[in-house]
């Protein structure tokens, strides 16, 4: 079995390896090398520390932000697929307002004007939360949760609207509770539907990562950023940062997509 | 104009606006260009095509803008020196067109791609029968018959080159975003002026829904509606 796998293998790399693509692949080489060798790296030494450091903070943002978008995203979604209207206008608007306006906005919004409200009142300064109202980074978490949420919450609305209502009628003929319907059909089978989307989503919000940086949060991108003024290098730093996020990604299209490869069923 | 930083803000719109539009009519001919590039051209075409699109696909904006922006301005620059020109200064405008363009013309490639793959084979069959050269064809049926598949996903393109626009306050071009910053920075009325330039910006998005209903209304005449065609 695994010869005939490896045979096929080989079959389909012969087959993705044409004349023109090695040509191509070796031209992508030479310009790697030529950048290696002809580009100036010397820096690397003394900023790579820094650069794991940020890279670190920005995979972390990444993920918190993914992961409480989202729970914020499944409210907003079944409110507006389901919601009785006092619920679903709210959180239509919420979709709105957060899908209609600039990220950089809203982050400078809340960093710049909500950070600026709150030193006026004293027992917000006594209360615990100073400390970390001081700092940069819950601003832009906040912000990235926030419009993670906004686009999320859309899908997840397409989601929920579209699981066949024939499921639910038939779980509801098996007895089963509101909430044990929603935990069992409902939202596992929104949620196949939701994943393709997730991925493209995941992808655009490590896009938007580098925007912290704007408030002083210092992740890879404020790295290199810090590493150009150092060094008066304009390309160096960009191009290996352009490397880095390619790479991540790349990863996150693998991950992703061994886990759709795993949904057991054709939805539809 | 309205005095005051009001009328600063409402110039910084115009000035997205301005960017929006031109980046969305490059990334338009950018578009059209790769879709057939990708769909009919040879295979090193197609492959350099998958290359372009997916590295803008998956590199941060904000690192593109940079690197374009400095890239492109050096490169200018070091060709009209090398031809004995003066060096010149590149304005914020164009540049920022020709960045976002860049940008926008990879996603409306695989927008326009995916278009002309929905369009019917027989109606592109029955004009190559008709002995239409290729631009004619182009011109009367591949465009029009694409376009109510292309429009959704183009009108999405351009809600998000209205908001990318925002970036370029990051290179230091006088858009909305920056003029708003200018503005709160000066005056310490930050929360104020940040609120107003979100309502601008939302209010532009619910104006482009708005056209964009039209629009799609317009491209889908006497095409049959989608819940008759199910």
């Amino acid at each position: 079995m695994s010869g005939d796998a490896a045979i096929e293998a080989v079959a389909r790399a012969s087959l993705w390896l044409k004349p023109h693509r090695i040509v191509l692949i070796l031209i992508a080489l030479a310009l790697l090398l030529g950048a290696a060798f002809f580009m100036r790296w010397d820096w690397l030494p003394q900023y790579w520390e820094m650069g794991l450091v940020g890279l670190w903070r920005s995979l972390w943002i990444l993920a918190v932000t993914c992961a409480l978008g989202f729970m914020i995203a499944l409210p907003v979604g079944l409110a507006q697929a389901a919601g009785p209207i006092w619920l679903a206008a709210p959180a239509k608007v919420f979709c709105t307002i957060i899908r209609g306006t600039p990220l950089l906005l809203q982050l400078w919004l809340l960093y710049y004007g909500l950070g600026s409200l709150f030193p006026q009142y004293p027992w917000i300064r006594e209360s615990w939360m100073w400390p970390y109202l001081r700092q940069a980074w819950p601003y832009g978490v906040l912000a990235l949760t926030l419009s993670f949420a906004g686009y999320e919450g859309e899908v997840m609305r397409g989601a929920f609207a579209g699981v066949p209502r024939g499921q639910l009628e038939a779980a509801r003929a098996f007895g089963m509770s509101r909430w044990k319907i929603f935990r069992r059909v409902w939202l596992p089978q929104a949620f196949y539907r939701a994943l393709p989307t997730l991925t493209g989503e995941t992808v655009l919000q490590l896009k938007s990562t580098p925007l912290v940086a704007t408030i002083s949060v210092i992740d890879i991108f404020a790295v290199s950023s810090k590493v150009r003024q150092d060094t008066y290098l304009t390309y160096e730093p960009l191009l290996l940062l352009a490397l880095i996020y390619m790479t991540i990604t790349g990863i996150l299209v693998l991950v992703f997509s061994r886990i759709e490869a795993r949904i057991p069923v054709k939805v539809g | 104009m309205p005095p005051g930083w009001g009328g600063t803000l409402l110039v910084g719109l115009l000035h997205s606006i301005e960017i929006a539009v031109g980046a969305t009519c490059v990334g338009l001919m950018i578009g059209t260009a790769g879709a057939y590039g990708k769909l009919y051209g040879g295979p090193v075409v197609r492959d350099l095509l998958a290359v372009y699109t997916t590295i803008v696909r998956a590199v941060p904006e904000l690192v593109l803008i940079l690197l374009l922006y400095y890239a492109g301005t050096d490169l200018i620059n070091q060709v009209l020196t090398s031809m004995g020109y003066q060096r010149i200064d590149i304005s914020g405008l164009a540049a920022g067109i020709a960045v976002l363009g860049i940008v926008q013309g990879a996603y409306s490639t695989e927008v326009i791609r995916g278009a002309i793959l929905a369009v019917p084979q027989g109606q592109i069959e029955a004009a190559r029968a008709y002995g239409m050269p290729p631009g004619l064809m182009l011109r009367r049926i591949t465009l029009p018959a694409m376009l109510p598949f292309a429009i959704p996903g183009l009108a999405n393109l351009w809600l998000i080159a209205t908001k990318d626009t925002a970036l370029l306050a990051v290179v230091g071009f006088n858009e909305l975003t920056l003029a708003t910053r200018q503005a709160a920075g000066v005056t310490k009325a930050y929360l104020i002026f940040y609120l107003a330039a979100g309502v601008l910006y939302l209010a532009l998005t619910l104006f482009s829904n708005l056209i964009i209903g039209r629009v799609e209304a317009w491209a889908r005449r006497g095409t049959p509606s989608i819940r008759e065609a199910r």
